[in-house]
Protein backbone atom coordinates (compact mmCIF):
# COMPACT_ATOMS: atom_id res chain seq x y z
CA UNK A 1 0.00 0.00 0.00
CA UNK A 2 1.33 3.67 -0.69
CA UNK A 3 1.05 6.75 1.72
CA UNK A 4 -2.18 8.07 0.79
CA UNK A 5 -3.10 11.62 1.62
CA UNK A 6 -6.93 12.00 2.17
CA UNK A 7 -8.33 15.67 1.65
CA UNK A 8 -11.74 17.32 2.26
CA UNK A 9 -11.54 20.68 0.69
CA UNK A 10 -14.86 23.37 0.52
CA UNK A 11 -14.54 24.47 -3.04
CA UNK A 12 -14.49 22.58 -6.63
CA UNK A 13 -11.60 24.68 -6.98
CA UNK A 14 -9.40 23.66 -4.44
CA UNK A 15 -10.25 19.97 -5.28
CA UNK A 16 -9.01 20.85 -8.85
CA UNK A 17 -6.05 22.30 -7.24
CA UNK A 18 -4.87 19.27 -5.46
CA UNK A 19 -5.74 17.18 -8.16
CA UNK A 20 -4.25 18.73 -10.65
CA UNK A 21 -0.85 19.62 -8.54
CA UNK A 22 -0.39 15.91 -7.65
CA UNK A 23 1.20 12.68 -8.87
CA UNK A 24 0.74 9.57 -8.98
CA UNK A 25 -3.08 7.55 -8.24
CA UNK A 26 -5.38 10.12 -7.78
CA UNK A 27 -9.27 9.36 -6.81
CA UNK A 28 -11.82 11.80 -6.12
CA UNK A 29 -14.20 9.92 -3.25
CA UNK A 30 -17.90 10.82 -3.15
CA UNK A 31 -19.81 8.15 -1.78
CA UNK A 32 -16.97 5.42 -1.43
CA UNK A 33 -19.33 2.13 -2.28
CA UNK A 34 -16.76 1.63 -5.11
CA UNK A 35 -13.77 3.22 -4.37
CA UNK A 36 -13.35 1.79 -0.88
CA UNK A 37 -14.04 -1.78 -2.42
CA UNK A 38 -11.27 -1.30 -5.44
CA UNK A 39 -8.75 0.30 -2.28
CA UNK A 40 -9.50 -2.66 0.03
CA UNK A 41 -8.94 -5.26 -2.54
CA UNK A 42 -5.76 -4.01 -4.02
CA UNK A 43 -7.44 -3.14 -7.20
CA UNK A 44 -6.68 0.67 -6.83
CA UNK A 45 -4.05 1.53 -4.18
CA UNK A 46 -4.25 5.83 -4.55
CA UNK A 47 -2.05 8.29 -3.07
CA UNK A 48 -4.05 11.04 -2.88
CA UNK A 49 -7.98 10.69 -2.25
CA UNK A 50 -10.22 14.41 -2.54
CA UNK A 51 -13.19 13.83 -0.40
CA UNK A 52 -15.65 16.09 -1.93
CA UNK A 53 -18.65 15.62 0.24
CA UNK A 54 -17.83 18.59 1.82
CA UNK A 55 -18.43 21.01 -1.54
CA UNK A 56 -21.64 22.67 -1.61
CA UNK A 57 -22.39 22.92 -4.74
CA UNK A 58 -21.20 19.11 -5.58
CA UNK A 59 -24.19 17.84 -2.83
CA UNK A 60 -27.29 19.94 -3.27
CA UNK A 61 -29.97 20.18 -5.45
CA UNK A 62 -31.23 23.19 -7.16
CA UNK A 63 -33.92 24.33 -9.44
CA UNK A 64 -31.88 26.21 -11.91
CA UNK A 65 -33.86 27.96 -15.31
CA UNK A 66 -37.15 25.49 -14.52
CA UNK A 67 -34.73 22.62 -14.49
CA UNK A 68 -32.42 21.00 -11.79
CA UNK A 69 -29.23 21.28 -10.89
CA UNK A 70 -27.98 18.70 -8.49
CA UNK A 71 -24.40 17.54 -7.12
CA UNK A 72 -22.62 15.43 -8.40
CA UNK A 73 -22.22 13.57 -5.10
CA UNK A 74 -25.48 13.68 -3.79
CA UNK A 75 -26.71 10.57 -2.59
CA UNK A 76 -29.45 8.99 -3.69
CA UNK A 77 -31.43 8.65 -0.61
CA UNK A 78 -31.36 12.41 -0.94
CA UNK A 79 -32.58 12.33 -4.58
CA UNK A 80 -35.56 10.42 -3.18
CA UNK A 81 -36.42 12.50 -0.38
CA UNK A 82 -36.51 15.44 -2.70
CA UNK A 83 -40.37 15.96 -3.03
CA UNK A 84 -40.37 18.15 -6.30
CA UNK A 85 -37.04 16.05 -7.84
CA UNK A 86 -38.43 12.93 -8.16
CA UNK A 87 -41.84 13.61 -9.05
CA UNK A 88 -40.49 15.29 -12.13
CA UNK A 89 -37.91 12.73 -12.73
CA UNK A 90 -39.54 9.30 -10.77
CA UNK A 91 -38.02 6.94 -13.26
CA UNK A 92 -34.54 8.23 -12.43
CA UNK A 93 -34.57 8.61 -9.12
CA UNK A 94 -35.83 4.92 -8.90
CA UNK A 95 -32.45 4.10 -10.99
CA UNK A 96 -30.70 5.51 -8.60
CA UNK A 97 -32.47 4.37 -5.04
CA UNK A 98 -31.91 0.67 -7.12
CA UNK A 99 -28.00 0.76 -6.24
CA UNK A 100 -27.60 -1.18 -2.87
CA UNK A 101 -28.76 -1.62 -0.29
CA UNK A 102 -30.14 1.44 2.04
CA UNK A 103 -26.81 1.77 3.62
CA UNK A 104 -25.58 2.02 -0.02
CA UNK A 105 -28.42 4.34 -1.32
CA UNK A 106 -27.29 6.77 1.85
CA UNK A 107 -23.69 7.18 0.01
CA UNK A 108 -23.83 6.22 -3.41
CA UNK A 109 -23.92 9.60 -5.92
CA UNK A 110 -25.00 9.39 -9.08
CA UNK A 111 -21.63 11.11 -10.29
CA UNK A 112 -19.58 8.11 -8.52
CA UNK A 113 -21.92 5.70 -10.48
CA UNK A 114 -21.19 7.43 -13.64
CA UNK A 115 -17.27 8.09 -13.18
CA UNK A 116 -16.88 4.19 -11.72
CA UNK A 117 -17.47 3.68 -15.29
CA UNK A 118 -19.78 0.11 -15.02
CA UNK A 119 -21.40 -0.66 -17.86
CA UNK A 120 -24.01 -1.86 -15.75
CA UNK A 121 -24.42 1.33 -13.71
CA UNK A 122 -28.00 1.55 -13.51
CA UNK A 123 -28.62 5.43 -12.77
CA UNK A 124 -26.44 6.35 -15.99
CA UNK A 125 -28.82 5.24 -18.33
CA UNK A 126 -31.45 7.05 -16.96
CA UNK A 127 -30.10 10.07 -16.49
CA UNK A 128 -28.56 9.55 -20.37
CA UNK A 129 -32.37 9.29 -21.20
CA UNK A 130 -33.29 12.28 -19.53
CA UNK A 131 -30.98 14.10 -21.59
CA UNK A 132 -28.68 15.27 -18.72
CA UNK A 133 -25.75 17.47 -18.93
CA UNK A 134 -22.74 17.10 -16.59
CA UNK A 135 -20.40 20.68 -15.39
CA UNK A 136 -16.87 18.90 -15.37
CA UNK A 137 -13.93 21.31 -13.68
CA UNK A 138 -10.19 21.02 -14.59
CA UNK A 139 -7.65 22.99 -14.23
CA UNK A 140 -8.46 25.07 -17.55
CA UNK A 141 -11.81 25.99 -15.96
CA UNK A 142 -15.13 24.69 -16.59
CA UNK A 143 -17.41 22.75 -19.52
CA UNK A 144 -20.15 21.59 -20.26
CA UNK A 145 -20.82 18.16 -21.34
CA UNK A 146 -23.56 15.45 -22.63
CA UNK A 147 -23.69 12.70 -20.04
CA UNK A 148 -23.33 9.99 -23.13
CA UNK A 149 -19.96 11.16 -23.35
CA UNK A 150 -18.24 10.64 -19.83
CA UNK A 151 -18.27 7.29 -19.85
CA UNK A 152 -16.00 5.58 -22.71
CA UNK A 153 -15.18 1.61 -21.73
CA UNK A 154 -15.31 -0.31 -18.44
CA UNK A 155 -13.30 2.23 -15.59
CA UNK A 156 -12.58 4.78 -18.33
CA UNK A 157 -13.50 8.26 -18.80
CA UNK A 158 -13.11 11.07 -20.96
CA UNK A 159 -12.09 12.80 -17.93
CA UNK A 160 -8.93 14.50 -18.52
CA UNK A 161 -6.20 14.76 -15.37
CA UNK A 162 -7.37 16.66 -12.72
CA UNK A 163 -10.74 17.28 -13.91
CA UNK A 164 -13.95 16.80 -11.60
CA UNK A 165 -17.54 16.23 -12.54
CA UNK A 166 -19.23 18.95 -10.37
CA UNK A 167 -23.29 18.73 -11.06
CA UNK A 168 -25.99 17.34 -13.49
CA UNK A 169 -28.09 19.78 -15.22
CA UNK A 170 -31.41 18.27 -15.95
CA UNK A 171 -33.43 20.84 -18.08
CA UNK A 172 -37.35 22.23 -17.65
CA UNK A 173 -40.12 19.99 -18.10
CA UNK A 174 -42.94 20.25 -20.66
CA UNK A 175 -46.23 19.01 -20.03
CA UNK A 176 -47.19 15.89 -21.03
CA UNK A 177 -43.72 13.84 -20.07
CA UNK A 178 -42.46 11.12 -18.17
CA UNK A 179 -39.22 8.98 -17.41
CA UNK A 180 -38.71 5.25 -16.50
CA UNK A 181 -36.50 3.39 -15.41
CA UNK A 182 -36.37 -0.94 -15.47
CA UNK A 183 -33.25 -3.35 -14.63
CA UNK A 184 -33.35 -7.12 -15.16
CA UNK A 185 -31.68 -9.05 -11.73
CA UNK A 186 -32.02 -12.50 -10.78
CA UNK A 187 -33.30 -11.77 -7.52
CA UNK A 188 -35.53 -8.87 -5.94
CA UNK A 189 -32.78 -6.79 -4.25
CA UNK A 190 -29.16 -6.15 -4.31
CA UNK A 191 -28.01 -7.88 -7.60
CA UNK A 192 -26.03 -6.16 -10.45
CA UNK A 193 -28.16 -5.40 -13.91
CA UNK A 194 -28.08 -8.20 -16.47
CA UNK A 195 -29.83 -5.81 -18.50
CA UNK A 196 -31.03 -2.18 -18.15
CA UNK A 197 -33.12 0.52 -20.12
CA UNK A 198 -34.42 3.69 -19.06
CA UNK A 199 -36.73 5.81 -21.34
CA UNK A 200 -37.43 9.75 -21.67
CA UNK A 201 -40.58 11.23 -23.64
CA UNK A 202 -43.11 14.03 -24.01
CA UNK A 203 -46.35 13.39 -25.33
CA UNK A 204 -48.40 16.53 -27.23
CA UNK A 205 -52.13 17.79 -26.00
CA UNK A 206 -53.28 15.08 -28.61
CA UNK A 207 -50.98 12.06 -26.98
CA UNK A 208 -48.60 12.10 -30.02
CA UNK A 209 -44.92 11.40 -28.78
CA UNK A 210 -42.87 14.09 -29.66
CA UNK A 211 -39.58 14.14 -28.32
CA UNK A 212 -38.18 10.37 -27.16
CA UNK A 213 -35.07 9.67 -25.64
CA UNK A 214 -34.09 5.73 -25.14
CA UNK A 215 -30.92 4.78 -23.47
CA UNK A 216 -29.90 0.93 -22.33
CA UNK A 217 -27.22 -0.31 -19.58
CA UNK A 218 -25.01 -3.65 -19.20
CA UNK A 219 -25.76 -4.51 -23.03
CA UNK A 220 -22.12 -2.58 -24.57
CA UNK A 221 -19.16 -1.17 -22.69
CA UNK A 222 -21.04 1.57 -21.81
CA UNK A 223 -24.29 2.82 -21.55
CA UNK A 224 -25.93 3.09 -25.07
CA UNK A 225 -27.85 5.64 -25.88
CA UNK A 226 -30.56 4.06 -29.15
CA UNK A 227 -31.50 7.05 -31.70
CA UNK A 228 -33.22 4.31 -33.80
CA UNK A 229 -35.61 3.41 -30.47
CA UNK A 230 -36.72 6.95 -29.94
CA UNK A 231 -37.16 7.36 -33.69
CA UNK A 232 -39.86 4.76 -33.36
CA UNK A 233 -41.29 6.41 -30.94
CA UNK A 234 -41.81 10.11 -32.40
CA UNK A 235 -44.70 10.77 -33.88
CA UNK A 236 -46.51 7.90 -32.33
CA UNK A 237 -49.56 7.60 -29.76
CA UNK A 238 -46.60 4.65 -28.44
CA UNK A 239 -49.39 2.33 -29.37
CA UNK A 240 -48.10 -1.37 -29.10
CA UNK A 241 -46.88 -0.97 -32.46
CA UNK A 242 -44.51 1.36 -32.17
CA UNK A 243 -43.23 0.19 -28.74
CA UNK A 244 -42.54 -2.90 -30.53
CA UNK A 245 -40.63 -1.15 -32.60
CA UNK A 246 -38.71 0.63 -30.42
CA UNK A 247 -38.18 -2.91 -28.27
CA UNK A 248 -36.72 -4.23 -32.20
CA UNK A 249 -34.38 -1.30 -32.07
CA UNK A 250 -32.94 -1.62 -28.80
CA UNK A 251 -32.31 -5.26 -29.48
CA UNK A 252 -30.33 -4.30 -32.71
CA UNK A 253 -28.33 -1.81 -31.04
CA UNK A 254 -27.64 -4.15 -27.97
CA UNK A 255 -23.84 -5.60 -28.23
CA UNK A 256 -23.98 -7.47 -25.31
CA UNK A 257 -20.99 -10.03 -24.16
CA UNK A 258 -21.23 -13.80 -22.67
CA UNK A 259 -20.87 -13.92 -18.58
CA UNK A 260 -22.42 -15.54 -15.53
CA UNK A 261 -24.95 -13.24 -15.32
CA UNK A 262 -26.69 -13.86 -19.09
CA UNK A 263 -25.57 -14.94 -22.40
CA UNK A 264 -25.37 -12.57 -25.41
CA UNK A 265 -28.27 -14.41 -27.29
CA UNK A 266 -30.54 -13.86 -23.44
CA UNK A 267 -29.50 -10.12 -22.59
CA UNK A 268 -29.81 -9.21 -26.66
CA UNK A 269 -33.72 -10.27 -26.04
CA UNK A 270 -34.34 -9.05 -22.45
CA UNK A 271 -33.27 -5.64 -23.61
CA UNK A 272 -36.02 -5.04 -26.08
CA UNK A 273 -38.22 -6.75 -23.21
CA UNK A 274 -37.27 -3.91 -20.64
CA UNK A 275 -37.49 -1.20 -23.13
CA UNK A 276 -41.11 -2.01 -23.94
CA UNK A 277 -41.64 -2.41 -20.28
CA UNK A 278 -39.86 1.08 -19.51
CA UNK A 279 -41.77 2.36 -21.86
CA UNK A 280 -45.25 1.88 -20.78
CA UNK A 281 -44.39 3.31 -17.45
CA UNK A 282 -43.11 6.63 -18.78
CA UNK A 283 -46.23 6.32 -20.93
CA UNK A 284 -48.43 6.02 -18.09
CA UNK A 285 -46.08 9.09 -15.97
CA UNK A 286 -46.55 11.12 -19.49
CA UNK A 287 -50.26 10.81 -19.17
CA UNK A 288 -50.17 11.82 -15.78
CA UNK A 289 -50.48 8.85 -13.82
CA UNK A 290 -47.50 9.69 -11.82
CA UNK B 1 2.99 7.39 7.85
CA UNK B 2 1.43 10.07 8.70
CA UNK B 3 -2.51 9.69 10.78
CA UNK B 4 -5.09 12.09 10.75
CA UNK B 5 -6.32 13.59 14.09
CA UNK B 6 -9.81 13.71 13.98
CA UNK B 7 -12.69 14.96 15.86
CA UNK B 8 -16.05 13.71 16.21
CA UNK B 9 -18.97 12.31 17.83
CA UNK B 10 -19.91 8.80 19.18
CA UNK B 11 -23.21 8.12 20.90
CA UNK B 12 -23.57 11.89 22.13
CA UNK B 13 -19.74 12.00 23.28
CA UNK B 14 -16.73 13.57 21.80
CA UNK B 15 -14.12 11.51 20.62
CA UNK B 16 -10.75 12.44 19.11
CA UNK B 17 -8.71 9.68 17.85
CA UNK B 18 -5.72 9.27 14.97
CA UNK B 19 -6.21 6.70 12.05
CA UNK B 20 -4.09 5.61 9.75
CA UNK B 21 -5.01 7.18 6.19
CA UNK B 22 -6.43 3.40 4.76
CA UNK B 23 -8.06 2.83 8.43
CA UNK B 24 -12.04 2.43 7.45
CA UNK B 25 -14.23 3.70 9.91
CA UNK B 26 -14.94 0.15 11.50
CA UNK B 27 -10.85 -0.34 11.52
CA UNK B 28 -11.43 3.04 13.85
CA UNK B 29 -13.69 1.53 16.04
CA UNK B 30 -12.93 -1.78 16.68
CA UNK B 31 -8.83 -1.43 17.01
CA UNK B 32 -8.60 2.38 17.87
CA UNK B 33 -11.55 2.76 19.93
CA UNK B 34 -11.82 -0.54 21.12
CA UNK B 35 -15.42 -0.59 20.44
CA UNK B 36 -16.39 -4.26 19.65
CA UNK B 37 -20.25 -3.59 19.23
CA UNK B 38 -19.96 -3.06 15.43
CA UNK B 39 -18.48 -6.13 13.47
CA UNK B 40 -16.90 -7.05 10.44
CA UNK B 41 -18.36 -9.01 7.79
CA UNK B 42 -17.71 -9.18 4.57
CA UNK B 43 -15.65 -5.84 4.61
CA UNK B 44 -17.75 -5.09 1.05
CA UNK B 45 -20.73 -3.41 1.85
CA UNK B 46 -22.78 -6.61 1.09
CA UNK B 47 -24.07 -7.68 4.90
CA UNK B 48 -24.34 -4.48 6.45
CA UNK B 49 -23.00 -6.55 9.74
CA UNK B 50 -20.76 -3.17 10.06
CA UNK B 51 -23.87 -0.86 10.36
CA UNK B 52 -23.76 2.74 12.03
CA UNK B 53 -25.95 5.78 11.33
CA UNK B 54 -23.66 8.67 10.51
CA UNK B 55 -25.65 12.47 10.85
CA UNK B 56 -28.97 10.51 10.25
CA UNK B 57 -27.98 8.11 7.98
CA UNK B 58 -27.27 4.15 8.28
CA UNK B 59 -23.89 3.62 6.21
CA UNK B 60 -21.74 0.58 6.14
CA UNK B 61 -18.66 1.61 8.34
CA UNK B 62 -16.36 -0.89 6.42
CA UNK B 63 -16.89 1.55 3.32
CA UNK B 64 -15.85 4.68 5.12
CA UNK B 65 -13.07 6.03 6.10
CA UNK B 66 -12.00 7.28 9.57
CA UNK B 67 -10.90 10.22 8.13
CA UNK B 68 -14.32 10.89 6.96
CA UNK B 69 -15.70 10.70 10.63
CA UNK B 70 -14.34 14.46 11.46
CA UNK B 71 -17.32 16.41 12.45
CA UNK B 72 -19.93 14.17 12.30
CA UNK B 73 -22.63 12.33 14.61
CA UNK B 74 -22.17 9.01 14.80
CA UNK B 75 -24.27 6.08 16.81
CA UNK B 76 -23.01 2.34 16.78
CA UNK B 77 -24.97 0.04 18.46
CA UNK B 78 -23.33 1.03 22.05
CA UNK B 79 -25.54 4.40 21.64
CA UNK B 80 -28.97 2.37 21.45
CA UNK B 81 -29.23 1.01 25.15
CA UNK B 82 -29.89 3.98 27.79
CA UNK B 83 -27.46 3.14 30.30
CA UNK B 84 -28.29 0.05 31.80
CA UNK B 85 -31.65 0.10 30.18
CA UNK B 86 -32.19 -2.20 26.65
CA UNK B 87 -33.96 -0.33 23.58
CA UNK B 88 -37.37 -1.53 23.73
CA UNK B 89 -35.74 -2.84 19.88
CA UNK B 90 -33.28 -5.02 22.02
CA UNK B 91 -36.39 -5.96 24.35
CA UNK B 92 -37.90 -7.09 21.69
CA UNK B 93 -35.10 -9.06 19.79
CA UNK B 94 -34.84 -10.95 22.89
CA UNK B 95 -38.43 -11.91 23.44
CA UNK B 96 -38.77 -12.98 19.54
CA UNK B 97 -35.32 -14.70 19.53
CA UNK B 98 -34.55 -12.87 16.84
CA UNK B 99 -30.47 -13.60 17.13
CA UNK B 100 -28.69 -16.69 16.86
CA UNK B 101 -25.08 -16.17 16.73
CA UNK B 102 -25.48 -12.51 17.31
CA UNK B 103 -23.19 -11.19 14.51
CA UNK B 104 -25.56 -9.73 12.59
CA UNK B 105 -27.59 -8.15 15.70
CA UNK B 106 -25.66 -5.20 15.74
CA UNK B 107 -25.91 -3.59 12.26
CA UNK B 108 -29.38 -5.01 12.43
CA UNK B 109 -30.25 -2.82 15.52
CA UNK B 110 -28.50 0.32 13.98
CA UNK B 111 -30.55 -0.42 10.59
CA UNK B 112 -34.00 -0.99 12.73
CA UNK B 113 -33.72 1.96 15.15
CA UNK B 114 -33.09 4.27 11.74
CA UNK B 115 -35.86 3.18 10.45
CA UNK B 116 -37.97 3.48 13.55
CA UNK B 117 -36.42 6.75 13.84
CA UNK B 118 -38.36 8.27 10.65
CA UNK B 119 -40.80 6.12 10.16
CA UNK B 120 -43.14 4.77 13.60
CA UNK B 121 -45.12 2.93 11.61
CA UNK B 122 -43.42 0.82 9.06
CA UNK B 123 -45.21 -2.09 7.13
CA UNK B 124 -43.73 -5.65 7.03
CA UNK B 125 -42.79 -5.21 3.65
CA UNK B 126 -41.02 -1.73 4.28
CA UNK B 127 -39.15 -3.51 7.37
CA UNK B 128 -38.02 -5.79 5.14
CA UNK B 129 -36.54 -3.96 2.38
CA UNK B 130 -35.60 -1.55 4.73
CA UNK B 131 -33.23 -4.38 6.08
CA UNK B 132 -31.96 -6.08 2.68
CA UNK B 133 -28.59 -4.97 2.97
CA UNK B 134 -28.55 -6.64 6.47
CA UNK B 135 -27.56 -10.46 6.21
CA UNK B 136 -28.34 -13.17 8.47
CA UNK B 137 -27.26 -17.10 8.25
CA UNK B 138 -29.21 -18.20 11.43
CA UNK B 139 -32.67 -17.07 11.81
CA UNK B 140 -34.44 -17.14 8.72
CA UNK B 141 -35.09 -13.04 8.95
CA UNK B 142 -38.97 -13.85 10.06
CA UNK B 143 -38.38 -13.21 14.28
CA UNK B 144 -36.16 -10.52 13.53
CA UNK B 145 -38.80 -8.59 10.99
CA UNK B 146 -41.54 -9.33 13.71
CA UNK B 147 -39.61 -7.95 16.77
CA UNK B 148 -38.96 -4.96 14.63
CA UNK B 149 -42.62 -4.62 14.47
CA UNK B 150 -43.28 -5.41 17.41
CA UNK B 151 -40.95 -2.71 18.69
CA UNK B 152 -42.46 -0.07 16.69
CA UNK B 153 -46.05 -1.03 18.05
CA UNK B 154 -44.92 -0.76 21.58
CA UNK B 155 -43.01 2.75 20.61
CA UNK B 156 -46.01 4.19 19.17
CA UNK B 157 -47.91 2.91 22.47
CA UNK B 158 -49.96 0.89 20.81
C1 LIG C 1 -23.24 -3.69 -1.79
C2 LIG C 1 -23.19 -2.87 -3.03
C3 LIG C 1 -24.24 -2.91 -3.93
C4 LIG C 1 -24.22 -2.13 -5.10
N1 LIG C 1 -25.28 -2.19 -5.95
C5 LIG C 1 -25.27 -1.46 -7.09
C6 LIG C 1 -26.39 -1.51 -7.98
O1 LIG C 1 -27.39 -2.19 -7.74
N2 LIG C 1 -26.33 -0.75 -9.12
C7 LIG C 1 -25.25 0.03 -9.41
O2 LIG C 1 -25.26 0.71 -10.44
N3 LIG C 1 -24.18 0.10 -8.58
C8 LIG C 1 -24.17 -0.63 -7.43
N4 LIG C 1 -23.08 -0.58 -6.58
C9 LIG C 1 -21.91 0.21 -6.95
C10 LIG C 1 -21.84 1.63 -6.34
O3 LIG C 1 -22.58 1.70 -5.14
C11 LIG C 1 -22.36 2.70 -7.32
O4 LIG C 1 -21.62 2.68 -8.50
C12 LIG C 1 -22.34 4.10 -6.70
O5 LIG C 1 -23.19 4.96 -7.43
C13 LIG C 1 -20.97 4.75 -6.63
O6 LIG C 1 -21.10 6.04 -6.09
P1 LIG C 1 -20.13 6.58 -4.94
O7 LIG C 1 -20.58 7.96 -4.65
O8 LIG C 1 -20.11 5.64 -3.79
O9 LIG C 1 -18.74 6.56 -5.71
P2 LIG C 1 -17.25 6.46 -5.19
O10 LIG C 1 -16.95 5.09 -4.75
O11 LIG C 1 -16.96 7.55 -4.24
O12 LIG C 1 -16.51 6.76 -6.57
C14 LIG C 1 -16.56 5.86 -7.66
C15 LIG C 1 -15.51 6.24 -8.71
O13 LIG C 1 -15.87 7.46 -9.35
C16 LIG C 1 -14.91 8.48 -9.10
N5 LIG C 1 -15.69 9.68 -8.82
C17 LIG C 1 -16.69 9.80 -7.89
N6 LIG C 1 -17.27 11.02 -7.96
C18 LIG C 1 -16.62 11.69 -8.95
C19 LIG C 1 -16.76 13.00 -9.48
N7 LIG C 1 -17.70 13.84 -9.04
N8 LIG C 1 -15.93 13.39 -10.48
C20 LIG C 1 -14.98 12.52 -10.95
N9 LIG C 1 -14.80 11.27 -10.48
C21 LIG C 1 -15.61 10.85 -9.50
C22 LIG C 1 -14.08 7.99 -7.93
O14 LIG C 1 -12.78 8.50 -7.96
C23 LIG C 1 -14.12 6.49 -8.13
O15 LIG C 1 -13.19 6.10 -9.08
C24 LIG C 1 -23.09 -1.32 -5.38
C25 LIG C 1 -22.03 -1.26 -4.46
C26 LIG C 1 -22.07 -2.02 -3.29
C27 LIG C 1 -20.93 -1.95 -2.33
S1 LIG D 1 -18.78 -5.76 6.91
FE1 LIG D 1 -19.53 -3.90 6.11
S2 LIG D 1 -21.19 -4.56 4.94
FE2 LIG D 1 -20.30 -6.45 5.54
S1 LIG E 1 -28.07 -14.33 14.25
FE1 LIG E 1 -26.41 -15.29 13.29
S2 LIG E 1 -26.21 -14.10 11.50
FE2 LIG E 1 -28.02 -13.34 12.34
Amino acid sequence: MSEMRYEAPKTVEAAVALLAGASGTLRVLAGGTDLLVQMKSGRVDPTLVVDVKGIPEMTTIAVENGGFRFGAAVPAMTLHEHAAFSKAWPGLTEAAMLIGSYQIKGRASVGGNLCNASPAADSVPALIAAGATATIAGPNGRREVKVEDIATGPGKTSLGKGEIVVSFFLPARPAHSGDAYLRFIPRTEMDIAVVGAGINLTLDASGKCTAARVCIGAVAERALLVPDAAKALVGTTVDAAAIEKMGAACSAAAKPIDDKRGTKVYRTKVCGVMAKRAAAIALNRAKGAN
Amino acid sequence: MAKQHVMTTINDNAVEFLCDMHQTMLDVLRDELHMMGTKEGCGTGDCGACTINVNGRMACSCLMLGAEAQGKTITTVEGIAQSDKLHTLQRKFIEHAALQCGICTPGMLVAAKTLLDKNKNPTEEEVRYWLAGNLCRCTGYNAIVTAVLDAAKEMRGA
